[in-house]
């Protein structure tokens, strides 16, 4: 049955999302800036495990009483299919991006977490054995030589199941509804802690479906039944209704259940604006995902 | 809780390794009476020496001058002692967990090869704090030693991890043969400080004569030196990292070994 929000209505459907695991980096840095800049590089071109690999983003920008060093900080939510994917793209992306930025250093963000993944242990080669290392309070923090001083990082990340996929599409009569729908989404989701939004401003235009009709080889391709453009032509079942000329999707990675639902929750009532028709999820049937999101639930 | 108050102080060293948390808490306060201690080569009791309140229980008081009670925690795993006085020598030796904090004056040998735990001495020290004793190849394993007032000779000799912050004066061989670990040294110290270092940090608030064996790398604000400063902060130690008053002077050695340890010296800006 469908329900309606300020003129919208929900459909009744669910988000289908996937087990992943995760890491939090703590980014510092000489200054705000600086570790933003960190931060944004460590994150970029992390869209999506289909082409990157790897999501990414930031979860949360931190004061200097906020971090382990006392400088200013952010927050990096990491997501991966398993451990050892996400251990190889936190060494390389912490090595290419963060151990080269001025002044920054890096730190674990889930110090409870029993699973470790090694990070600072790898990325002491590139010390050429002058690093060193210091070992506080059950931590190892690598002290790898630079030429502008020393990068810090600490020895071993946790590590934590985590959910990746969580998603609400947001049909509008037109772009610029749909746009600012989905802007304002993700501004209010953005405030919840422990997920992050991963596409380019936290918004994705090109949701995708499991493989491809008409080549063999594609691991995925668009997501026709959204697509208005081609609402019409033979082979496409399309769900759009009538009135539906544009579609954004929001994609969440959280690190428990309960952070997804509460940033669909937020994003769901931000995006029921006008011009916005209908506000639905994608899923797979229920056939790959363990975690189901009812929109009527949240 | 259980307090032992010394009735006087014994003629020659007692040694008293049974006054640990781990032991007091098992027993009652008839069976920490009787619990044996020895002066000398003979075997005594507990409540020869001491007046004992209290049982059942890992935190211990201990009243009266008892810098000649030795051992005093030995090998502890939790739990805490509260000397209210002087404390003998090897106190805390072996510990690897629990607190013990001393408000007047420590001996030689504090947390000898201790492996965790804090011990925190208001006074003074003595010598070898932290260190390896003879024969033995590694100090100090882990955990945090605060001296409030001077300390000997071979602070931290041998040690591998942990950390030793002494407020006041330090002697010679501060840090001799050190292999890890962290050594802050509030007014500095007298002679031959590293030396044999093989790896590990010095830190010196104040002067230190340097043997030639260290060769100066930098004047910088190393970035560990944050993490470490708040966690001394929380224990009332101040280590100062603010690149607007300073800087440190990194000096890399001992080279006669060679080592790879470090001694940092701050630089006040301005100075």
């Amino acid at each position: 049955m469908a329900r309606e929000r300020r003129g919208v209505e929900i459909v009744d459907t669910f988000a289908e999302a996937f087990d992943m695991r995760a890491a939090r980096v703590i980014v510092t840095a000489a200054s705000d800036a600086w570790a933003r800049t960190a931060a944004t590089s460590m994150t970029g071109f992390a869209t999506s495990v289909i082409g990157c690999k790897v999501e990414a983003g930031i979860e949360a920008m931190l004061s200097p009483d906020a971090t382990p060093d006392g400088r200013p900080g952010a927050s990096v939510l990491v997501f991966a299919f398993n451990a050892e994917g996400l251990g190889t793209r936190l060494v390389e992306r912490v090595g290419q991006t963060v151990l080269t930025c001025p002044t920054t250093a890096c730190f674990d963000g889930l110090p409870a977490a029993t699973d470790r993944v090694p990070v600072g242990s790898v990325l002491r080669h590139f010390g050429d054995k002058l690093q060193s290392s210091k070992f506080l309070d059950g931590r190892r923090y690598w002290r790898v030589p630079v030429m502008e001083g020393e990068f810090l990082v600490q020895d071993a990340f946790g590590m934590q199941k985590a959910i990746g996929g969580g998603n609400l599409l947001i049909l509008a009569r037109d772009q610029a509804a749909a746009l600012s729908a989905a802007e304002a989404a993700a501004a209010a989701m953005r405030n919840v802690p422990g997920v992050i939004l991963p596409f380019p401003g936290g918004i994705v235009r090109a949701g995708s479906k499991v493989g491809a009709k008409r080549y063999k080889n594609m691991i995925a391709s668009t997501n026709e039944a959204y697509c208005p453009t081609v609402r019409g032509r033979v082979g496409v079942e399309s769900q759009l209704p009538e009135s539906v000329n544009s579609v954004l999707e929001i994609v969440i990675d959280g690190l428990d259940r309960g952070a997804i639902e509460a940033a669909m929750r937020v994003g769901l009532d931000a995006a029921c604006q006008p011009g916005v028709v209908q506000i639905s999820a994608g899923n797979y049937g229920g056939k790959l995902g363990k975690h189901h999101f009812r929109l009527h639930e949240l | 809780m259980i307090t032992l108050t010394l009735k006087e102080q014994p003629s020659v060293p007692l040694e008293a390794e049974v006054l640990s948390p781990d032991v007091t808490a098992q027993l009652s306060t008839a069976g920490i009476r009787a619990l044996p201690v020895y002066l000398g080569k003979r075997q005594r009791r507990v409540d020869d020496f001491f007046e004992v309140d209290g049982g059942s229980s890992d935190q211990i008081t201990i009243r009266g001058d008892a810098s000649r009670v030795k051992w005093l925690g030995r090998a502890m795993t939790r739990g805490r002692i509260v000397v209210d006085g002087n404390a003998g020598m090897h106190l805390g030796a072996y510990m690897s967990g629990g607190t013990i904090e001393v408000s007047g004056n420590g001996s030689d040998w504090v947390g000898a090869e201790m492996s965790g735990g804090l011990i925190r001495i208001g006074g003074n020290a003595g010598g070898q704090i932290g260190a390896a004793y003879r024969g033995s190849s590694t100090g100090m394993r882990d955990g945090t030693i605060l001296i409030g007032g001077s300390a000997g000779l071979e602070v931290g000799m041998r040690m591998k991890r942990g950390i030793i912050a002494v407020s006041g004066p330090v002697r010679d061989f501060a840090g001799l043969q050190m292999k890890g670990g962290t050594i802050v040294l509030g007014c500095g110290a007298e002679l031959r400080t590293g030396a044999w270092m093989i790896r590990g940090t010095i830190i010196s608030l104040g002067p230190v004569p340097l043997m030639p064996t260290f060769s100066y790398a930098a004047t910088y604000v190393p970035g560990f030196l944050r993490i470490y400063s708040a966690y001394l902060s929380s224990l009332g130690i101040t280590l100062p990292f603010d690149e607007r008053r300073g800087a440190y002077r990194r000096y890399t050695g001992d080279t006669s070994v060679p080592g790879k340890g470090e001694i940092l010296i701050w630089a006040p800006r301005g100075a």
